[in-house]
């Protein structure tokens, strides 16, 4: 579903992601760990065209992100192409970043109706399943100014989802959040993964959490890839020195 | 007495004879503003964008001209409007040429309003917007300008209010506002004492009511915190 | 094919009126300084009847029109007070000096304000005066903070002395309009736009100057201070219209 080859990112003087392989199966769950500055947010950012990569390809489900084909060469993409193929990704982020001047349900449905040419009936009856499905049924006139952190996400994520992607990147999505929402959070995403389709890329602390939903865990240092494999494997018997180092400062909370 | 002109100080019935002709003066001030500050406040945000831009050939161009607008005297802005656009082919009637100078003038000042207000708006919401596939016409639309707007009010209301004092510099390329009237009736009846005052009178009965309108816009949009 | 540039003898007229330009706005800014200093402590003062004057001051003050205000000095207060040659740059002065310090008093009261009252309380643990505190402790402090509004403030009354020219002053905008009714200027030389062009690159070099000088200003002050300018003052131009526009 989603596979990069040499991606190449700096900021200034500062190389966030170097030459990074990746490759996501369809409906798999992928969860990145490393520590800030790894690059393991930087690589979601590329996913959703929020930073450019300096070199290397992008393809979601089978089509280039940041290029186009023409004449068997790959040249640099159209907006319209790059909007065309960003469809499939979403983002929820770890400040929610949802629209503070609609309410919840307007923030659901906004997408659907301009991205997706929904009729407004549609997109509400959308809106109103999928806020449901995350706790939130009866908050849907509400604004986000008066929701709580853990509800505010949950919007975040049903927001997400109502523009029906194929690719859902989390970054951080509950390091904001005071501990006691937090689990309210995690449980949409493990109902989320529980549904089995939706391939997911998240990047988080919360190790617990990740041996439990995860297919995959990848371990980012450096901007590059340093260990990749289950849970179970990179967990319990890391391979390199800096995961193990990593795993027990995190886990030390 | 007045000891030079040897004449009552103040004159009632000077008041009551020029009294609607300076007022009707006033009206074409106000009219004037309206039409300016709507050109205003539409250029100004046209000149935001256009600054904004992230193609240094064009958001340069927008910047130095807002920079020399706001740098220079609307007073010769009027002229060159009035006196030098003919030269160059268009000809503008008097009241045109005070709308357009003082739309324009204001413009350049609005267009920094607009531009706080818009970096104002958190960078996630692009993100989000972003992350949504949302159209570039949808973000500005729903998302960005429902944000920055509020923010802008206030500083739109203060352009409003200084354009009200500005309106007047019109009688230098002959629009008949209370400015020329009281002048021209001056020079005909010397009674510049009673004229100027009502001239100033009829301008604070304007312009002081439209500042407390403004502060009121103040505190009824710069609470709305998003 | 119009000449950007004027014949040389245009540029000594229009240098004429840059001069007495500079005259008005020196005089201008000396008393709106007074002015602001004089009531913008005013309206912080203990005693209601100096807080409730200065704020008629300036709420009159702010609320005229420049040049209403300019042309009641000029034409209807000498004949109320029964003045002899009443010259249009005294009334210029008056008005624009009058303007600006209602405009300047908002700005020193909000620096003043912007001192933390911790100083104002050592001073008097210190037994200070009134005028000592303010003097040496308050003022000094307030000072990089009203810098940089100020300079706009000051820029937007060199807009204004354009107005002086509506009076039979002969300053810079005087001069222009002198020149453009010169049937020679524009036979030999310059087409009016470009006369304008001129004139309005003369006023912007001449905003561009004063900029310059406070922001040379605010560095001084802020490396004795050790510290950075406040450079959300700095963001440009008042978005506020002064209203002294001209």
């Amino acid at each position: 579903m989603v596979r990069m080859r040499g991606v190449t990112k700096a900021f200034g003087e500062n190389v966030v992601l170097r030459e990074l392989d990746m490759d996501v199966a369809p409906g798999e769950k992928v969860v990145i760990i490393g520590p800030s500055g790894s690059g393991k947010t930087t690589i979601l950012r590329v996913a959703m065209t929020l930073e450019r990569p300096d070199s290397g390809t992008v393809e979601i489900d089978g089509r280039h992100l940041y290029h186009q084909e023409k004449n068997g060469q790959l040249v640099t993409a159209t907006e319209k192409h790059i909007r065309s193929v960003r469809s499939d990704v979403s983002m929820v982020f770890q400040h929610f970043n949802l629209f503070p001047h609609m309410t919840a349900l307007e923030n659901v449905t906004l997408a659907p109706i301009k991205v997706l040419g929904k009729s407004n009936e549609e997109a509400q009856e959308q809106a109103i399943r999928l806020l449901d499905s995350v706790g939130l049924g009866d908050k849907t006139g509400h604004r986000p100014s008066e929701l709580s952190g853990g509800q505010k996400q949950r919007v975040a994520i049903a927001r997400s989802l109502a523009i029906d992607p194929k690719v859902m990147c989390f970054d951080e999505v509950t390091s904001a959040l005071d501990p006691e929402l937090v689990g309210e959070v995690l449980g949409v995403l493990r109902k989320l993964a529980e549904e089995g389709e939706m391939t997911m890329m998240l990047v988080t602390h919360e190790m617990g959490f990740a041996s439990e939903i995860a297919d995959r865990v990848v371990m980012f240092d450096h901007g590059k890839i340093l260990e990749d494999g289950p849970p179970s494997q990179i967990f319990k018997q890391p391979e390199h020195d800096r995961t193990r180092a990593f795993l027990q400062a995190v886990l030390q909370h | 007495m007045n000891q030079v002109t040897d004449r009552p100080v103040w004159n009632w019935d000077v008041v009551w004879e020029h009294l609607p002709a300076i007022w009707d003066g006033m009206v074409v001030i106000i009219q004037a503003t309206l039409a300016g500050i709507t050109m205003a406040m539409i250029l100004g945000l046209f000149l935001a964008l256009g600054r904004r831009s992230e193609r240094r050939w064009l958001s340069w161009p927008f910047a130095a001209f807002i920079d020399f607008i706001r740098s220079t005297p609307l007073l010769i802005q009027l002229f060159f409007v009035f006196f030098a656009l003919p030269d160059m082919g268009i000809v503008l009637g008097a009241r045109t040429s005070l709308i357009l100078g003082l739309g324009v003038h204001y413009a350049a000042y609005a267009s920094e309003a607009y531009r706080a207000g818009i970096n104002a708006v958190e960078k996630g919401q692009w993100e989000a917007a972003t992350a949504l596939n949302l159209s570039t016409g949808t973000t500005w639309q729903k998302v960005i300008l429902p944000q920055a707007i509020p923010k802008v009010i206030p500083a739109l209301g203060n352009f409003l209010v200084a354009m009200i004092k500005d309106a007047p510099l019109g009688q230098s390329i002959g629009v008949a506002g209370v400015l020329f009237v009281a002048r021209s009736i001056g020079s005909q009846t010397f009674q510049y004492v009673e004229t100027m005052t009502i001239a100033g009178v009829l301008f604070l009965a304007v312009s002081v009511p439209a500042a407390l309108f403004v502060q009121f816009l103040e505190r009824k949009y710069g609470y709305e915190a998003a | 094919m119009p000449d950007l540039i004027l014949s040389g003898s245009n540029y000594a007229r229009l240098m004429e009126g840059l001069v007495v330009t500079l005259q008005v706005l020196a005089g201008s800014v000396a008393l709106g300084t007074l002015l602001s200093l004089f009531f913008g402590i005013g309206r912080l003062s203990n005693r209601a009847w100096v807080r409730r004057g200065s704020s008629v001051y300036v709420e009159f003050a702010r609320g005229a029109s420049a040049i209403i205000l300019l042309f009641w000095m000029f034409f209807a207060l000498p004949i109320l007070f029964g003045i002899r040659g009443w010259s249009p740059m005294t009334a210029g002065i008056l008005a624009l000096g009058l303007n600006m310090g209602a405009y300047g008093a908002e700005i020193v009261r909000g620096a003043v304000l912007s001192v933390p009252k911790g100083q104002t309380e050592a001073s008097i643990a210190l037994n200070l005066t009134n005028t000592q505190r303010l003097r040496h402790v308050v003022l000094p402090q307030a000072v990089p903070v009203i810098l940089p509004p100020y300079g706009n403030l000051m820029i937007e009354v060199m807009k204004g002395t354009s107005l002086v020219s509506l009076i039979t002053l002969s300053d810079l905008a005087f001069e222009v309009q002198k020149l453009r009714v010169n049937a020679v200027v524009i036979a030999e030389s310059a087409t009016t736009p470009m006369l304008y062009l001129n004139v309005l690159a003369i006023y912007f070099v001449l905003a561009f100057v004063i900029d310059r000088l406070f922001k040379v200003a605010e560095h001084r002050v802020a490396a004795r201070f050790g510290v950075k300018p406040p450079r959300a003052a700095r963001a440009g131009r008042p978005t506020t219209g002064v209203g002294i526009t001209g």
